[in-house]
């Protein structure tokens, strides 16, 4: 193992090698111990507590003799008025969520590509990107403060503009949700014209000079090559979200709802936070996290087979 | 840069109209955040009385001397300070000596398939916050750093990323050459790879760093006094809950801190850093972002 060991060993430089990598193959075990052991506790052993979700779990029980319910908590989630809207809710925010995160993007980049000023590019680029760094925290406290139906900026420009009465849009079921997909996209769509702005310079130049000695204008190449040309990543970001649609952004709700918008804005994330941390009713709130991942797991490995299949994308 | 379809008039009015466009996205994502500023630059009168703008009225640094002031605040941004430091040198640490055998081929390295599953699976399927927090609170992690850097130290997507540009980017011949001179593993990693790998490792390092320093639902969740919040979840209590029942203050400091200006100069003050280096670190991001993406 040490390297003046291995020096003497160098009778042929076959033979050594094969004895070096039996030899050295513990050192590999031993470099992945720390990594498999923090992935371990904190990443397998959270999974085998999942048991919870089929028991009444007692903290003073423990697992082991915590009586047995059986799929009592997943029956209780679907009779329960509250469970079936909160699921509702994150269907409905997330299903928008990825149609614009798909669409908005696209758009964007195909905008940024007629730009032939790359000062002007690159600063718009830079500035959009700008919110994608910033947490909810922050921009809870940001959208809270411009949004208040009390003087917010938003509502002051309304007023100015239009005449329109203030607006408490982080208080108003009516507009909640539209609130939370719009925040959303402005926060994240500069960061995802990122993998389109990639794709875009990829596609081979020659099939424009082509078009164009055939007298395309810019509108039938961008239909005719640049999205066709683009339709493998359109793929993988589309099939790659669908593991999202019970993730309807926790971070987000979190920092910006209250109880007045409960009916329209709580998602299976905190209203799982809700019950289970907050009010201690750890086996239900267990079971309501379990159907979540299951459900997330299927669409996962559902949408990494049709990104393989439609546009031959590998994790690793 | 000059094509034909550019001579058109229909392309130039679609190109004053992108121009105006982009103008304007630009300037909704950066206004937001200028009006912030203002407002923690200005008189707190004018501020309640919603006066500001997108420029300071009534110029004052009142704000920030209020915070400044406030041991609460200056604590819980050594905390940030300490987990994200902390945070990504281990993570770092971590993370290097996995993504080194598992960029080994499954010749050179039996059962390295297996491990990268043992890791991949768990981004495709979650215990759940309640069982990962009864996993913390049982190891007597709470109300110690560990809680906050440990169950995050191996993020599986950055280890991917790692092995990826290990596999692409180290030279086997240089490999096999310091095998021949009887070099161990360990040798190979830290002379041969880690140098090779620095613009790598910065990239996943500030990944990492941006985490750290964003993250706060750990913070609330597993610290039960406020002295060991960091800087985000102290944030996140005092002006997105607007709960002040955790803090032992007295009624000054409890009204400073409702103040509008104040809460402005607190939120500008968690975002400067962020603000500082992004725009360094953007093009590191795009380059993960674009790795993650469309791999070899």
């Amino acid at each position: 193992m040490q390297p003046t060991v291995d020096l003497k060993r160098q009778t042929t430089a076959v033979g050594t090698r094969k004895q070096w990598k039996l030899k050295g193959t513990w050192q590999l075990h031993t470099m992945l111990l720390p990594a498999l052991a923090i992935v371990f506790i904190f990443q397998y052993i959270p999974m085998f507590g999942l048991v919870m979700a089929f028991q009444d779990y007692e903290p003073w029980l423990g697992f082991l003799h915590s009586p047995w319910v059986g799929l009592e908590h997943f029956k209780t989630m679907f009779e329960y008025e509250d469970a079936r809207q909160v699921i509702w809710n994150t269907l409905v925010i997330s299903t928008l969520k990825i149609i614009f995160n798909l669409a908005v993007p696209l758009a964007f980049a195909l905008l940024l590509n007629e730009i032939y000023v790359m000062k002007f590019k690159r600063t718009v680029q830079t500035i959009v990107y700008l919110p994608h760094f910033l947490s909810w925290v922050i921009l809870g406290g940001i959208l809270i403060d411009i949004l208040s139906p009390e003087g917010g900026m938003v509502n002051r420009v309304l007023t100015a503009l239009f005449g329109i009465e203030p607006i408490f849009f982080l208080g108003d079921n009516d507009w909640f949700r539209t609130v939370v997909v719009v925040t959303d996209i402005w926060k994240e769509c500069g960061f995802n014209t990122i993998v389109f702005l990639a794709a875009l310079t990829s596609i081979n130049p020659s099939l424009y000079e082509a078009a164009i000695v055939d007298g395309a204008n810019r509108w039938q190449q961008t239909i005719y090559i640049t999205l066709p040309s683009m339709l493998p990543i359109i793929i993988v970001v589309g099939t790659l979200s669908l593991g999202n649609i019970l993730n309807a952004g926790f971070d987000q709700i979190l920092n910006l709802y209250n109880p007045l918008v409960y009916k329209t804005g709580d998602i299976i994330d905190t209203y799982v936070y809700r019950v289970g941390l907050l009010n201690g009713d750890f086996s239900y709130a267990t079971a309501v996290g379990l159907f979540k991942s299951i459900i997330s797991f299927i669409l996962v490995v559902i949408g990494y087979r049709l990104a393989y299949k439609y546009a031959n994308y590998k994790i690793f | 840069m000059y094509h034909h379809y550019q001579k058109s008039l229909s392309y130039k009015i679609f190109t004053i109209f992108n121009y105006t466009f982009l103008t304007v996205a630009a300037l909704l994502c950066i206004l937001p955040l200028i009006h912030i500023l203002a407002v923690s630059f200005s008189g707190s009168a004018a501020a309640t009385a919603n006066l500001v703008g997108f420029w300071p009225v009534d110029f004052t640094l009142d704000a920030y001397e209020k915070t400044i002031g406030n041991e609460n605040f200056l604590r819980s941004l050594w905390n940030s300070f300490l987990r994200v430091v902390l945070g990504t040198a281990i993570s770092m640490a971590v993370m290097l000596c996995a993504a080194y055998p598992l960029s080994k081929s499954d010749k050179a390295f039996r059962g390295r398939k297996i491990y990268m599953w043992f890791f991949v699976f768990t981004m495709l399927f979650h215990g759940g916050l309640v069982p990962t927090y009864m996993v913390v609170t049982k190891l007597g992690l709470t109300d110690t750093i560990w809680a906050l850097i440990l169950p995050s130290a191996v993020s599986s997507f950055n280890l991917i990323l790692l092995v990826n540009f290990f596999r692409t980017s180290v030279p086997k011949s240089l490999e096999e050459a310091a095998l021949m001179d009887g070099a161990n593993h360990f040798t190979i990693f830290w002379k041969i790879y880690l140098p090779i790998s620095v613009p790598a490792i910065a990239t996943i390092s500030l990944f990492t760093m941006v985490f750290h320093w964003n993250s706060w639902f750990d913070g609330m969740i597993y610290m039960s006094d406020v002295k060991h919040y960091p800087l985000s979840t102290f944030l996140q209590t005092i002006i997105v809950q607007q709960d002040f029942t955790k803090m032992s203050v007295d009624a000054e400091t409890l009204q400073n801190l409702s103040e509008r200006t104040v809460k402005a100069a607190q939120i500008f003050i968690a975002a400067l850093p962020m603000l500082i280096v992004y725009p360094f670190v953007q093009k590191f991001f795009v380059k993960g972002i674009v790795l993650g993406a469309e791999k070899e």
